[in-house]
């Protein structure tokens, strides 16, 4: 075991060394960290939004119904027959089936699209009498600025006005998919929208009691009902996670000429020595240092400076993101309109996107490095010393 | 599918491994060809100082492109929510044909570059580059896979469909089906127990022996008993560990024990055991090849403490398939 002393012992001189000669020359090294730290900072925010907004929408999307059927005429997405309710609770292991109505509504007052929806009967807490609304929390924002509780809407079949009273508002909590959202009564939704009983429903939604019959149902209700199309969770979540993922990788793919450029940075500062550090090899090697451990130094000093500014980068972009809620990053990977969304995101940092990110930085940092740092190490004595 | 920030990290560290296997393939050629440490020529000493940029280089490329396994299957897993069909890892492995594959070869980069590092380390002890010439012709031998690895790589994620529904675990390790993973899931449990801990005892017995008497046959026998038990312990982990952790005798998976829902103890066996199975490879190789002049006293110390790191990751591979029998709920023997 005295080897692996001997070794230990070997790098902490060597890295008590490093870091005195880190302090002597600390302007130059202080702005490499912070260029760094910037970089990892930025990717840093990327990827803790983009993990973040995805598990937001997982989180809300997990009480969602199982399955969503909708009735396609000439490929486009068209009401469902009011009969078609009863036709799916005949598929043994489906429960709570039911028609549900909703709508987009274009508010031509200030050009936001708005959600009209009529909450489910499965949620007592959300029931409304005619007369009453329950909005999302940036239709509040835009509609009833002054908070008289009171929301006016201008009908698109025949231009009358509905008058809704604001009963409450949707909590914070969902408001990456209830911001632009209206609940009213079925009666006024039929109203406002000139839609009779029989026309049918927007669509329908249905739960399976076993999970792991999910799919048999879709096939099911798909030979069933030839026009409908069957949308299970999983494929809204699917959906989810691929826009959000690729959001965060184009905007990283961007960064990625950022990153080239901190490369060539790094390569620049390593290779250029100056004169008193390439003095300082030729006496540590006039000393007895060989190429080894000059190299080994040089590393330690690479290693230094990525840890510090991993960590700076890291804990600013967790700032950034939780505390000043990404400000930079939101139009790009949250999508926009005129009704935003403003969601305070459940803090939430995984293994494998720091190890994601230590790849991305470190390691082009140290490639970029390596080569400098061996030419400063294998300078002879004489040479310098001259 | 590329666009994706785990996957644009992967294809980072594979390009890095391509550029690193081309360059370090040409310089191992040339240096095979020129090496000649009992020469003062000047191609000589440039030659030499060239080495300590390469093993640089190449020290941290291969400890890369081994964390570079681990963060594959993890996203694997991830990525498995993308796709119609797939709960795990091997789903995902399945979308397109060159996602078995590139797995694969990642797993044989992973045994070469720790094999690499150990020669490396030991090389580094002497002073007169004792191991230069078999660990550059390592290199020669592990070029060919690198690059291959980050090719299959870039094959796999550029031709990520969503559109393609792929084959469930459950579907592939079924002892019903046919294919090698059908073969493995329908061996008996018995029997795969058997060799499972008899395999492990006697790695024990020969650990034991190789600290009592060292000597080359002893590391020798050690080290590729050890290499030939990761293939016994892969096949006892398909056919019996994993039900036990299912709780179910139906499910063999190798993947979904990588699963938060058991607890990642698929982490807790596959890390000690690949750790293990690598060190036992290295001590094979270092004692088969004659030991340099140089390295007298400090080769025996080295392949020591190698054994017992060896043995010890072993042990704890054995506490954890122990653990998983221990806590399942499945009685397979009455």
């Amino acid at each position: 075991m005295s080897g692996w002393k001997q070794w230990l012992a070997r790098q902490r001189y060597l890295l008590d060394f490093t870091v005195a000669a880190m302090w002597r020359r600390r302007w130059r090294n202080l702005l490499l960290l912070l260029v760094y730290a910037l970089v990892v900072f930025l990717l840093a925010s990327v990827l803790f939004y983009g993990s973040a907004l995805r598990r937001d929408a997982a989180a809300v999307l997990s009480e969602a119904p199982e399955v969503t059927v909708q009735r396609i005429v000439l490929g486009r997405h068209a009401l469902s027959p009011p009969d078609w309710p009863d036709r799916l609770r005949g598929i043994r292991g489906t429960r709570q089936v039911q028609g549900r109505l909703w709508g987009y509504y274009y508010d031509r007052a200030n050009g936001a699209n708005y959600t009209i929806m009529v909450p489910s009967h499965f949620s007592p807490e959300h029931s409304l009498k005619p007369g009453e609304a329950i909005v999302g929390a940036a239709v509040k924002r835009l509609r009833d600025e002054r908070g008289l509780g009171w929301l006016h809407l201008l009908s698109p079949a025949d231009n009358r006005l509905l008058r809704l009273k604001i009963v409450r508002t949707l909590p914070a909590e969902s408001e990456l998919v209830s911001a632009d959202l209206i609940l009213v009564s079925e009666k006024d939704f039929r109203r406002f929208f000139h839609l009779k009983p029989e026309d049918g429903f927007t669509d329908i939604t249905l739960r399976v009691r076993n999970r792991n019959e999910i799919d048999t149902v879709a096939a099911k209700i798909s030979t069933l009902l030839p026009q409908a199309r069957v949308i299970t969770r999983r494929d809204i979540l699917r959906t989810y996670e691929n826009l959000f993922s690729w959001r965060e990788g184009v905007v990283l793919a961007m960064l990625a000429a950022a990153l080239a450029a901190f490369a060539i940075f790094a390569f620049d500062k390593a290779s250029g020595l100056s004169a008193e550090e390439r003095r300082e090899i030729g006496v540590l090697k006039a000393l007895g240092w060989d190429t080894r451990d000059v190299m080994a130094m040089k590393l330690w000093e690479g290693m230094l400076v990525s840890l510090l500014a991993f960590l700076f980068g890291v804990v600013a972009a967790w700032l950034h993101i939780y505390m000043f809620d990404a400000g930079v990053l939101v139009p790009v990977l949250k999508g926009w309109s005129v009704l935003y969304p403003q969601v305070a995101l459940t803090p939430h940092v995984d293994a494998l996107q720091l190890a994601a990110l230590a790849f991305m930085t470190i390691v082009p940092f140290t490639a970029a490095t390596l080569v400098p740092v061996w030419k400063a190490a294998i300078t002879d004595p004489d040479v310098v010393m001259r | 599918m590329i666009f994706d920030p785990v996957v644009m990290a992967l294809l980072l560290v594979a390009s890095l491994g391509m550029a690193g296997a081309l360059a370090g393939g040409l310089f191992a050629a040339q240096l095979l060809r020129q090496w000649n440490p009992a020469s003062g020529d000047a191609r000589q000493i440039a030659l030499e100082r060239r080495t300590h940029l390469a093993a640089t280089v190449l020290r941290l490329l291969l400890l890369a492109q081994m964390a570079a396994l681990v963060l594959f299957v993890h996203n694997a897993d991830r990525m498995a929510i993308l796709f119609t069909g797939a709960m795990c890892a091997l789903g995902t492995l399945n979308v397109n044909a060159y996602g078995m594959p590139a797995f694969l070869l990642m797993m044989a980069v992973f045994f070469l570059a720790a094999l690499w590092l150990l020669v490396d380390a030991a090389d580094r002890e002497g002073r007169d580059y004792p191991l230069t010439r078999l660990k550059y012709g390592l290199l020669l031998m592990a070029a060919p896979v690198l690059l291959a690895s980050g090719i299959l790589q870039w094959l796999y994620f550029l031709n990520l469909d969503p559109n393609v529904i792929t084959s469930c675990c459950s579907k592939l390790f079924t002892p019903e089906g046919s294919g090698v993973q059908a073969e493995l899931s329908a061996l008996p449990p018995a029997s795969a127990l058997t060799a499972l801990f008899g395999g492990l005892a006697l790695l024990a017995g020969l650990a034991a022996l190789a600290s009592w008497r060292p000597g080359t046959l002893a590391y020798a026998a050690y080290g590729l008993s050890g290499t030939l038990f990761f293939a016994v312990a892969i096949v006892a982990i398909i056919s019996v560990i994993s039900p036990y952790i299912y709780d179910t005798p139906v499910h063999h998976c190798p993947f979904c024990i990588l699963k938060p829902q058991y607890g990642f103890i698929g982490y807790a066996l596959y890390g000690p055991l690949f750790g293990a199975s690598a060190l036992a490879l290295g001590v094979a190789l270092l004692a088969l090849w004659p030991a340099p002049a140089s390295l007298h006293d400090a080769l025996p110390h080295r392949m020591r403490r190698m054994t017992v790191l060896s043995a010890v990751l072993f042990a704890l591979f054995a506490l954890a398939n122990l653990y998983a029998i221990a806590t399942s709920d499945l009685i397979l023997f009455h």
